[in-house]
């Protein structure tokens, strides 16, 4: 199991904080699991339609799509940040 | 080095920060940063801060180890506001002590450049009654790639 997380504009957008997914043998990329999710998940499709640029965060580190992930892992994804 | 690290929804205290760094003569310089609430030609109302609780204090705690290599600092100071706020508050101090300032100036601009770009907080205006987030923007970006590019410039090749 994986739990996406959703902050911000996108958390709105998909109307939820967080969702546990099983992505099938072979989603094992930021990418691949965002694409697969966006198959999957109508809300996410349009809100990830929404928000042109986003950020990752693989268990809490800032990554890249091209970032593994693997069972256990905490995926967020969320707009740019605007703190400070 | 002497580090705090911290995220409240209470109000800043805009003489904590020196007040923790005074160090009895080993800094010889302190410099302090501290972000306000604009008002935007009076269009907003308030502001609105939410943030990625963990995630958030390992992101500030990671630059200040960073610029703790980069400059020879003596303390670190941040402090970020989340939850809601009104104009004029203060959002976030940075403070850094330093035996000398240029460390100490250089160190604290590193910081705000790079919290800006990299810890997971987002704000959003309160204006004619409606809340909108705020857009990241292009510059701040750019400010905080600058820093690392002047650091993959000094590596060895």
């Amino acid at each position: 199991m994986i739990e996406i997380r959703f902050f911000a504009a996108l958390r709105e957008r998909v109307g939820s904080d967080s969702l546990t997914v099983t992505p099938p043998d072979g989603v094992d990329t930021v990418a691949a699991l965002v694409a697969w999710l966006a198959d999957d998940n109508a809300s996410v499709a349009g809100a990830l339609e929404a928000t042109p640029r986003y950020m990752v965060a693989v268990n809490e580190v800032l990554s890249q799509e091209q970032a593994a992930v693997r069972d256990g892992d905490v995926v967020a994804l969320f707009p740019p940040v605007t703190g400070g | 080095m002497k580090i705090h690290v911290a995220v409240t929804d209470t109000a800043l205290v805009p003489a904590q920060p020196s007040d923790w760094l005074r160090d009895a003569g080993l800094s010889g310089a302190m410099v302090q940063f501290s972000g306000q609430v604009r008002d935007e030609q009076g269009r907003v109302e308030a502001l609105h801060l939410e943030h990625y609780p963990g995630m958030t204090e390992g992101v500030l705690r990671t630059i200040v180890d960073q610029a703790g290599q980069k400059w020879h600092l003596n303390g670190a100071w941040v402090v970020h506001r989340i939850g809601t706020m009104v104009v004029a508050d203060d959002i976030v101090q940075v403070a850094v002590s330093a035996p000398h300032r240029q460390d100490a100036f250089a160190a604290c601009a590193f910081i705000m450049d790079l919290l800006k770009t990299r810890a997971p907080f987002w704000k959003k205006e309160l204006i004619d009654g409606r809340w909108i987030w705020v857009e990241a923007r292009q510059s701040d970006d750019e400010a905080a790639a600058a820093w690392l590019q002047a650091a993959s410039a000094r590596e060895p090749s």
